[in-house]
Order: C-alpha cells, then sequence, then structure tokens
C-alpha cells in the first residue's frame, strides 16, 4: 500500500492549500498538491501519492544511504568527468569506489 | 460459470461472485485478457465453430483454389478520439493491416465501416478520414469497400469504426500462433507500451502530461523484411490490447510451449516506465499498435536482427528471450537480479492503483 | 527515473543479499506489513533471492484487503442509490461484496468512476452539482491527509452534493494485536515507509519496546527492502530491537506536520472492523463532529448495515502472517482472482494475488532457465 513516486519540482503555483506543483517523473508530469511540503522548492525531489506531495527528499541523506549501501560514490551529472562508471538511469552514474571497513 | 460457484452456493455459503456476474456484458470482457478469452472460447467457438477460426490467430487463414488468403477484422472504439500520435481512422488502417501482416499475408484490400454518433463533427469525420486515406496510401492497401451508419445523440460515443482486409499469404510462409517450438527465438521489433500510454495521457481523470506519441504504425516493411530474412518464422503476433505479455500467453497455450523471457532485454522507454510507476501499471500489459513479436528458429535470429535494425522502425528491435519445454502455457520472466516471475493474461484490464 | 533506478542497481542489491547472509544468525521470521512491499518483494523475486532460513512474511499491510465486506456492501448500496456518482480509487473495484463488486455495479447501470486523487473527486463534484458525489476513502494514514484535504475543500466550498465513506485504518494497532497474539512468531517487523513519512515512528518505538522486537522503518525498492531487511536481522544476531530508519531520505522520526495537522482537523480516532481481524479498538480514521455531514454512511443511511464474514476463506490467518497463500487449501483450486474467496485475492497486492499472479506455487528451476 502507498504507491509513492519520487519526481523533480519544476514549476509552483498557487499558496498554502492551493499550491500546486507541476512534477517531472522523468519523462511524464503530473500536477501534485504542495499543502504539505510548504518548504519544497522548485528543483527539489519530492515524494507524490495521490496527487499529494507528502515529502522533500533529502538529497544528501539519500546520497549517504546508498553509498553506505553500495560502496558506490554516487555521482551527478556534473562530476562524471574523467570516472569509470556504470550508469543506472540516464541522469545518475554510479562510480564504484574501494571503501575499506565494509560494515 | 465454473462448477465452483455453483458448490458453493448449494451449500449455502456466500460466493463472492455469483453466476450473475455473466449474465451481462462487463468493460473487462473486452481488456484483451482472460474474460475475453472465455467469451470467445465460450460462446463465439462454439457457435461459429469452424476450422480456420479455431486457429484463432491475428487473422483466419484459408485455402482459395490452391492460394492461400487471409482474412481479419477490427472494430475501433477509442477514446479519446483523438490522440498523440494518430487518430481513431489511422488506427484503424493500421490495425487491419497489420493483423494480415501477423498472418504472413500480403495485404489486399480494406473495408472501413463507420458507425457515427448523431452531432458528430463533421471537421472531425474530416480529419479522421483524411487520415484513414493517407495510411491507406502509404500502406499500399486501398479501401475498397465501406459502409456508414448513423444513431441517436447519446448513443454513440461519436464514431466507431470498423476496418476488414483481405490479403494473399506468402508462398513458403507458415506462420500461426501453435507453430512456436522449443528452441525458437523470440524478439520484438521495437519498444512496448507506448500506445496505450499515450492515449491514457489524453483521456481527462488521470490528466498526466507526456510528449509520448503512440506507436500506432503499418508493420509491413518491418514483416517483409522479416520474412525475407526468415522464411521459417514460426509466429507473428502483435501485442495490442493485453500488451507483450498476454500475446506471449496466447502463443504459449496455442503451441503448447514455455516462454522464458529476460526482463532487462524488453525496450520500454523512459515515458512509459514513468507513465506506468505512477499509475501502479506493468508496462509489459500495456497496448502497442506499432510493434509485433516474432518467434524465429534460433539460427535466424541474427541475420532477422540484422534486417529490422536496417529499417528506420525498426533500430529497436530485440531478441528478448526464447521458448522452452517447460510447463506449456507458462511464461516466465528472469528479472534483472536474477529471480524469477510468472506473466500470466489478466482478468480484465489493469486499474489503476494506490497501493 | 532518478531517486528509484539507483535502488534496483543489481550489484549492489547483490552486495546486500550476501551482507545479509552472513549477519543472519539461525532461522528467523520477518513480517513486512506493507501490501506495496508485498507487491516489490513478489515483483522483484526478492524472496527467492533471500537466504532460505529467513522467512519473509506478509502481514495486514493491504487496505483494500482489510477492509470489511459490510463496507463494501456500503459501497454497492451507496453507488446504485440515485443520482450517485461513486468515485474510487483503482484498487477497490473488484474487491467482492455479497452481491458482486464496484464494476459490475458499473455494468449494471451505476456510474462508478477512477480516480486517481480524491481532489479529482471534489472537482466532479464541483462541475456536476446535480449529482451526488460520493468518494471512497480507503487507505492507511498514507492516504489520510490527501483524503482530509478533500474534505476541508469541499466543506470550505460549501458542496453540499459531496460526501465521502470512509474505511481508513491505522497501522499500529494492527500490529499491537498480532505482536501480542499467544502464537506470534515473528521475529523482526519492516515498517511501512510512506506510512512512516506521514506519521513519524514514534509509535513503533513504544511497539518495540513493549514487544522487545525489531523494527525498521523501510521503502519500497529492493534495495531499500533488502537494507531493512539486513538491519532487522543485524539487530537480531545482536539481541537488539529498537526502530532504525531505512528510509531516512523522506522518513523523518516526527512524521509530516503539516500533513498531520490536517488530519486532526478533520479526523477522529475511532474503532474499526478489520476484515480477517475483527474489530481492533482505536484502529482508524472516522470524521470529527465538524465535519460528520460528510459522512456518506449517514447521507445515505447505511451505517446500520451489518453483514457476516463468510467463514471459508482463512484470509485473517493471511493477513496476520499465520498462513502462507500457496498453504492455503483453496489456493489455485477454489480459490483464485478470477473467482476469489477473499479480498487477499483479488486486490493487486493482497498476498494472495500476488503468489498467484507471479506464480509461486511452482515455478520449476529447470523451467525457469533459459
Amino acid at each position: 500500500m502507498c504507491l509513492a513516486i519520487p519526481g523533480r519540482l519544476v514549476g509552483i503555483c498557487g499558496d498554502g492549500d492551493l499550491r500546486v506543483g507541476e512534477v517531472d517523473f522523468g519523462g511524464v508530469s503530473r500536477d501534485a498538491n504542495l499543502a504539505f511540503v510548504p518548504e519544497a522548492a522548485v528543483g527539489d525531489y519530492v515524494l507524490v501519492h495521490v496527487g499529494f506531495a507528502i515529502a522533500v527528499i533529502d538529497e544528501a541523506v539519500a546520497r549517504e544511504t546508498l553509498e553506505a549501501l553500495t560502496m558506490f560514490e554516487v555521482l551527478t551529472d556534473e562530476e562524471t568527468q574523467n570516472r569509470g562508471q556504470v550508469q543506472v538511469s540516464e541522469n545518475l552514474y554510479l562510480s564504484r569506489v574501494s571503501r575499506g571497513g565494509v560494515g | 460459470m465454473k462448477p465452483d460457484g455453483l458448490e458453493s452456493m448449494a451449500a449455502g455459503l456466500a460466493c463472492p461472485l455469483p453466476i450473475e456476474e455473466d449474465s451481462i456484458v462487463q468493460l473487462a470482457h473486452g481488456g484483451g485478457g482472460r474474460k475475453t478469452a472465455h467469451l470467445v472460447d465460450s460462446l463465439f467457438l462454439p457457435a461459429f465453430a469452424s476450422p480456420a477460426l479455431d486457429q484463432l490467430g491475428d487473422g483466419a487463414v484459408f485455402d482459395v483454389g490452391g492460394q492461400r488468403l487471409a482474412f481479419s477484422t477490427d472494430s475501433f472504439v477509442v477514446q479519446p478520439v483523438f490522440f498523440p500520435g494518430g487518430n481513431i481512422g489511422s488506427l484503424a488502417v493500421h490495425g487491419t493491416v497489420n493483423d494480415l501482416a501477423m498472418c504472413g499475408a500480403e495485404p489486399l484490400a480494406l473495408s472501413a465501416g463507420f458507425v457515427l454518433e448523431e452531432g458528430f463533427s463533421m471537421d472531425d469525420l474530416r480529419r479522421i478520414v483524411a487520415a484513414m486515406a493517407a495510411a491507406s496510401a502509404e500502406a499500399g492497401v486501398p479501401i475498397v469497400t465501406g459502409d456508414t451508419k448513423v444513431v441517436n445523440r447519446g448513443r454513440g460515443d461519436g464514431i466507431y469504426v470498423n476496418t476488414s482486409g483481405i490479403g494473399r499469404v506468402r508462398d513458403g510462409i507458415q506462420v500461426g500462433p501453435d507453430r512456436a517450438r522449443p528452441g525458437d527465438a523470440v524478439l520484438v521489433s521495437g519498444p512496448v507500451g507506448d500506445h496505450g500510454i499515450a492515449v491514457m495521457a489524453a483521456r481527462s481523470g488521470l490528466e498526466f502530461h507526456t510528449t509520448l506519441l503512440s506507436d500506432s504504425a503499418c508493420v509491413l516493411p518491418l514483416v517483409r523484411a522479416l520474412l525475407d530474412a526468415a522464411p521459417a518464422t514460426r509466429t507473428l503476433r502483435d501485442p495490442t490490447r493485453g500488451g507483450l505479455a498476454t500475446a506471449l500467453c496466447e502463443i504459449a497455450i496455442s503451441s503448447g510451449v514455455g516462454v522464458s523471457l529476460d526482463e532487462d532485454a524488453i525496450p520500454v522507454r523512459r515515458e512509459v516506465r514513468a507513465a506506468c510507476e505512477l499509475l501502479g501499471f506493468d508496462p509489459l500489459y500495456v497496448a502497442c499498435e506499432g510493434r509485433f513479436l516474432a518467434v524465429v528458429p534460433a539460427a535466424d535470429c541474427e541475420q532477422v536482427l540484422a534486417a529490422l535494425r536496417a529499417l528506420p522502425d525498426g533500430d529497436a528491435a530485440r531478441r528478448i528471450g526464447e521458448i522452452t519445454d517447460g510447463t506449456p502455457g507458462r511464461v516466465v520472466l528472469r528479472t534483472g537480479l536474477g529471480s524469477h516471475r510468472r506473466l500470466e493474461r489478466l482478468s480484465g484490464e489493469q486499474l489503476p492503483r494506490i497501493c | 527515473m532518478r531517486h528509484l533506478d539507483e535502488y534496483r542497481d543489481p550489484v549492489a542489491i547483490r552486495s546486500v543479499l550476501d551482507r545479509i547472509d552472513g549477519a543472519l544468525a539461525g532461522p528467523a521470521t520477518l513480517m513486512e506489513v506493507c501490501g506495496g512491499q508485498t507487491h516489490a518483494i513478489l515483483k522483484f523475486g526478492l524472496d527467492q533471492l533471500l537466504p532460505e532460513r529467513l522467512r519473509l512474511i506478509h502481514g495486514p499491510g493491504c487496505p483494500v484487503c482489510v477492509t470489511p465486506l459490510e463496507q463494501i456492501d456500503r459501497a454497492l448500496a451507496i453507488a446504485a442509490a440515485p443520482d450517485v456518482t461513486f468515485c474510487s480509487f483503482g484498487d477497490m473495484l473488484r474487491v467482492p461484496g455479497s452481491t458482486g463488486d464496484l464494476l459490475l455495479a458499473k455494468a449494471r447501470g451505476a456510474d462508478v468512476r477512477i480516480v486517481y486523487s480524491p481532489m479529482d473527486a471534489v472537482a466532479i463534484a464541483r462541475r456536476e452539482p446535480d449529482r451526488r458525489v460520493v468518494f471512497f476513502a480507503v487507505g492507511f494514514e498514507t492516504t489520510a491527509p490527501a483524503n482530509a484535504m478533500a474534505a476541508l475543500t469541499a466543506a470550505r466550498e460549501g458542496l453540499g452534493n459531496f460526501s465521502m465513506l470512509v474505511s481508513h485504518v491505522l497501522v499500529p494497532p494492527a500490529l499491537k494485536a498480532l505482536l501480542g497474539a499467544e502464537d506470534c512468531q515473528i521475529d523482526g517487523l519492516l515498517a511501512p515507509g510512506h506510512v512512516c513519512v506521514v506519521t513519524g515512528q514514534r509509535d513503533y518505538e513504544d511497539l518495540s519496546a513493549r514487544f522487545h522486537i525489531p523494527i525498521v522503518v523501510t521503502g519500497f525498492e529492493p534495495l531499500d527492502l533488502l537494507s531493512g531487511v539486513l538491519a532487522a536481522v543485524t539487530q537480531l544476531a545482536r539481541g537488539e530491537a529498537g526502530v532504525e530508519n531505512q528510509y531516512a531520505r523522506v522518513a523523518l522520526p516526527d512524521g509530516n506536520a503539516a500533513a498531520m495537522r490536517t488530519v486532526r482537523e478533520v479526523f477522529d480516532v475511532c474503532d474499526r472492523k478489520w476484515r480477517g481481524l475483527g474489530e481492533i479498538p482505536a484502529s482508524g480514521f472516522g470524521f470529527a463532529p465538524a465535519f460528520a455531514h460528510l459522512d456518506a454512511e449517514r447521507v445515505f443511511g447505511v451505517s446500520e448495515l451489518r453483514v457476516e464474514e463468510p467463514d471459508d476463506c482463512p484470509s485473517g490467518l493471511v493477513l496476520q502472517g499465520r498462513l502462507l497463500p500457496t498453504a492455503c487449501p483453496h489456493f489455485g483450486k477454489r480459490c483464485t482472482p478470477d473467482h476469489p474467496l477473499g479480498a487477499p485475492m483479488v486486490s493487486v497486492e493482497g498476498a494472495c494475488a500476488a503468489y498467484f499472479h507471479y506464480g509461486r506455487e511452482a515455478v520449476a528451476a529447470e523451467e525457469a532457465c533459459a
């Protein structure tokens, strides 16, 4: 239960309970009500459930979580030069880093 | 109705789906899944019994004076009538031309029947007819006969179109849903699910936006190239209602074979993936209208792919799996993680979910 | 898709699977509560990839499955009433009541419409003032803020033709009932990540302390689920029992304050009947008095409807995680998605339907190999 999908906030209009954002889910976009994420700004990734954004994704925490789990260093588009890459999605690359002391 | 339902009712227990459920037609009967199959098996086949019908291919193939002919029909009720990448008219021409191609036939001619609702815009009708003329000319298949009926306002959803077509099966070509053999390769001609998602995006209610276009197109040039490269092709099938998964289930059942698929090999556009994530859909069950599946002898696979990829619409053709001697009728998908799951026909259509 | 694909990376998944195998001391039973997590586990075949000595069971995390038969019957009665436009999420349309499901009601002439958001139902009420628009508000706490906002909006706009049939259920009270059962075999819990995004994890801290059981707030992608499993088995191996948050990128310990404020404004906690589990006190949401005029049960006079659950479907045992779907004697025989005996076989992420659809009863290794 609770199909909630991450997407990028690309536009905002209105305010308060009527604040609505256009969210891009990677080729498909849909409006979402932003009443529950007053702090969300254009460029943020939000989690959308039944037409409402219920959280803003914390990029720093996401990055740490992934790095701890995958032993990969999470790179963004801008950081991909001169690194060996494993392409996971269109705009995200993971580059293997050697780590000591695996938990 | 299944005997189980009768027994539990007789025992006085509440049967959640009483027999009455099958006394009226439901949307699921048109969904292309198990309910559609049940309707065909239990009503149409017994009533219309004929060897050609029993093949249950995309069209019927029969012999006329030493020449094999293919005959196919399809009705189109799509809403909205105009969608990104086409309209009900172009869809109707492509649909029947493609079904004849799936029989290994060179289409000769089409008919076009219209049921129009009183009040439908004449401008819209002109656009639809123009699209049909263009599609017919592009495919090289003339529309030679037709019919028009008009029904009272409120009785017709705007416009329904039926196209039927006749074609000549190519010499030396024998394709059918029952001809797949263990060891054969399974190919798809391009990314799946574009049409279903494009149409859904254009419907009001779900309200999502995408630049995705329907893949509705005539597949004749691709099929000709494929059959030139592999005259021993066993099966051709276009995955319309019910998508790729349903089409493969039907082939597996007809041929009495198993099918094994590699999930990572199945091409799906990112927009289709995103829309499916949003709606809770599986892209493997979403309709295509300009794609086809081919089952070919394994030895022919490479040259078939080369032939398809040489054509503009075939660049994304992929091998996606093979026919096995596993449990007959069973389609198994190997996930990108190395686990497996079975693909079955759905009961009706997929419904958007929140859970 | 960003923030999705990364959590499906096969190499990373393999690595976490190995770590789970290393961390798992003896046999263990973990329960995941959320239907969406069940769905993901079966879609990606994670149960096949985990060590055999780890048993994953599926709890009552499917709000569709736990909606009592009588609530479906109320929905059917309302949908059949004159001038009613009955709006529902797609999930609910094939759940059988006593006389069929909502799709059958539609085929019989009821105006039943699928909506993606409760606000779509409000929009219909606004656009079509002659229709009595009813929205079927089913779900766990995740969906409550959206449903509350719909109610608030309708109330503010004075939409006299809008009402909601509420069937909200809360996860922690159900877990308390399960964990408190004498023969409870659950060693650890994966808490539903999106519920916790809304509510926070404080109730789960209470549960973990009371029953001395590891609970990990877990997301829905394969890497999320597996890292939740890893955290749980690691705690078990160390004899620890606390709440960890695997889903910290969206789930905060105190949840979403704005969302919970809206929920508390519109809904009060009430007792609720759970299909297969019976009545659990303080386990659901109902309208607060100020919003009682939006309660479709009142508007249509169906509150008193009572229906007994047929007893041939052991859905209660399945929902409690005490019976695997494949172990039910009716599974695949009397009970299939085409003729389900109970809701877990109908709802796509009900445990039984998921097992059936993904073909758990027999995917022999040799068939599955290319």
